[in-house]
């Protein structure tokens, strides 16, 4: 008797389950494209349209926003900023964080699970609490409004994932294929370069691409510590209360297109960073 | 001439000894077994032959060379890792040429070694492939492909056959042995498979907890072994073993009187292998638990004296569980341990 119930109520429950799941779904990818779409149609619309309502679901792909935002003054120099100070944050992150990766996942050594903790933990402070100090050792030493002043707080943002990426990445690479390098005649750096490097390098360059799109999204340490060489996103926010709507909507668009591209590309050994494999 | 000799070689891994001052020396173009189970150490002292793994004290000489501080690729070894270690980035053909690229050879020479041990260990078709691509057997025929293109003067395998199943492994191991004793190198091999080292081995040294307890040629290790572990390791079924006490004119096993070993002491043990017993009137009385044909034999597992005792008798024989034989073990093959020291006596 029970059990017929029982039966009898599963395909139900199960019924509505799959809708809790699949509204869930659809949610969660709203949440997601919907500000996307915004910023899409209203970037790809005439000045005149971005302020109008309801939205059309297709852009009119009328390129005055966009070319009014590019012209306007001191968004080249920004974006060149920006560009800048990625890069130099992408060279610093995986200089850095890729040794510490290795280490990491090759060698045993003492404080090693407080090291790991340590990448994770300075994550923790938020960068308000850090930015006023940082900026007057920063005016102290010359640093402040500069490209590298401002990568070398990016890198920091940037560190403890280019250490945690390439540590998986170093792990997911069999220790034996470097002893068989080393008992084949290589010395330590040659097998790195021989063996281990050749392939790990797609999920460097994905751990440096991520590094570029940190430091391209970062606007808090930018605003506070640039004044003449702004980059975007502090450009951006500055002229967020002067400036006109499809100005702010086509420099949203800059901004998030190249880092969603970005992170598009590389997605497979983001999810590595938690222990997914990446193979 | 690549004899190697090591020399009270000891390895600590925090406060647990992994190897007690070994001391073994390989002769030259010796195959040596080393056989144990699994955490006795002689993963750890290949490693350490290779260099890749360095020992807190003791020394290693490969020739006449003194080669414990040296790093791997100045010992003149090569080695094959029990998960292969094929490159993956690399065709089969850069694979086995990596090693003579470092040696910078003229490609000339790269090709005629490359393609000579190919066609040895049957690859040449799979030159052109990726690892990827390659079955567990073909990776491990790469494996020591691109190990004997070194010509070197060691070769080293850490357990190279454990991957394979069964059948494929008897394959492996019939050609491993032709291979290697057509190259006259000197050869350490690492198993845990008693057949394994049986089937492939100049000498075996049975190693247990960090200590080799035995180094003697293959049927010398299962004849003679000399210490009760070697005997209850080696052999499946394994030997049986029996307390043995003092009394007139020998030692007293299960009721009968055994001739034995003039020991100062008043129990030791006895010993005999399954084979080496027959179902004969006046042997050590014993009650049949299991019956189990196995074609050319038939292994009966027994109780005597109250302990499991194990016979590989003819299977023409009529027996059943629950029947009461005798079993006359061959007076020339029964072996003697102290049960302190757990060594032979003779």
């Amino acid at each position: 008797m029970t059990g017929a119930t029982t039966a009898a109520a599963m395909p139900d429950v199960r019924r509505s389950g799959r809708w809790v799941f699949r509204a869930g779904i659809a949610l969660l990818c709203a949440w997601v494209l919907v500000p996307i779409w915004l910023l899409m149609v209203n970037a790809l619309s005439a000045p005149a349209e971005v302020a109008g309502f309801p939205k059309r679901l297709w852009p009119s792909f009328d390129l005055g926003s966009l070319t009014f935002f590019f012209r306007f003054r001191g968004v080249a120099e920004a974006l060149w900023n920006s560009v800048q100070v990625a890069a130099v944050t992408m060279v610093l992150a995986i200089g850095l964080g890729a040794p510490a990766g290795y280490a990491l996942s090759r060698f045993d050594f003492p404080g090693k699970e407080a090291f790991r903790f340590l990448v994770i933990m300075t994550r923790a402070f938020p960068l308000p609490l850090l930015a006023l100090p940082l900026a007057v050792m920063f005016i102290r030493t010359g640093l402040d409004d500069t490209i590298v002043g401002l990568a070398l707080v990016h890198a920091t943002l940037a560190l403890p994932f280019a250490v945690l990426i390439t540590y998986s990445l170093f792990s997911g690479i069999p220790v034996e294929l470097e002893e068989a390098a080393w008992t084949l005649g290589c010395s330590r750096p040659k097998a790195f370069v021989k063996v281990v490097l050749p392939l790990a390098l797609p999920g460097i360059a994905a751990s440096a691409v991520f590094a570029f799109v940190i430091s391209w999204n970062e606007v808090f340490a930018a605003a506070v510590l640039t004044i003449q060489n702004r980059t975007l996103t502090a450009f951006l926010l500055q002229s967020l209360d002067v400036s006109p709507l499809h100005l702010k909507f086509a420099g949203g668009a800059a901004l998030v297109i190249p880092a969603l591209v970005f992170i598009f590309a590389v997605r497979k050994y983001l999810f590595a960073m938690w222990g997914i494999a990446n193979r | 001439m690549a004899e190697i000799r090591i020399e009270g070689v000891e390895k600590t891994f925090g406060s647990f000894t992994a190897l007690h001052s070994i001391d073994l020396t390989i002769r030259d173009r010796e195959f040596m077994v080393l056989l144990g189970a699994s955490g006795c150490g002689k993963t750890t002292l290949l490693r350490i032959v290779a260099g890749l793994e360095t020992a807190g004290k003791g020394e290693v000489w490969i020739g006449d060379r003194r080669v414990d501080h040296l790093p791997p690729r100045a010992r003149g070894i090569a080695m094959v890792f029990q998960n292969y270690a094929v490159f993956p980035h690399l065709t089969v053909y850069e694979n086995i040429a990596f090693g003579l690229r470092m040696k910078k050879l003229p490609q000339a020479e790269v090709d005629r070694r490359v393609r000579s041990k190919a066609e040895l260990m049957h690859i040449e078709m799979l030159l052109k492939r990726y690892s990827g691509e390659l079955s567990g057997g073909q990776r491990q025929r790469v494996a020591v492909a691109r190990a004997l293109a070194m010509e070197p003067e060691v070769i080293l395998m850490d357990e190279p056959l454990s991957n394979l199943d069964a059948l494929l492994r008897l394959e492996m191991r019939a050609e491993l042995k032709h291979v290697l004793a057509e190259s006259r190198t000197t050869t350490i091999y690492v198993t845990h498979d008693q057949v394994e080292a049986m089937s492939l081995a100049d000498r075996i040294a049975v190693m247990n907890a960090g200590r080799i307890v035995q180094a003697d040629d293959p049927v010398q290790v299962y004849r003679n072994p000399a210490a009760r572990f070697v005997g209850s390791f080696i052999g499946n079924p394994p030997m049986n073993f029996l307390p043995a006490s003092r009394t007139e004119g020998g030692w007293r096993v299960a009721g009968q009187t055994v001739p034995g070993p003039a020991s100062g002491k008043d129990r030791i043990d006895f010993a005999i292998r399954p084979e080496d017993l027959i179902l004969a009137d006046g042997g050590l009385p014993a009650t049949v638990r299991v019956v189990e044909p196995l074609g050319p034999h038939t292994l009966i597992t027994a109780e005597v004296d109250g302990a499991p005792f194990r016979a590989v008798l003819d299977s023409d024989l009529r027996v059943a569980p629950g029947d009461r034989i005798t079993l006359a073990p061959n007076p020339d093959r029964i072996r003697w341990f102290d049960p302190e020291t757990q060594d032979a006596l003779t």
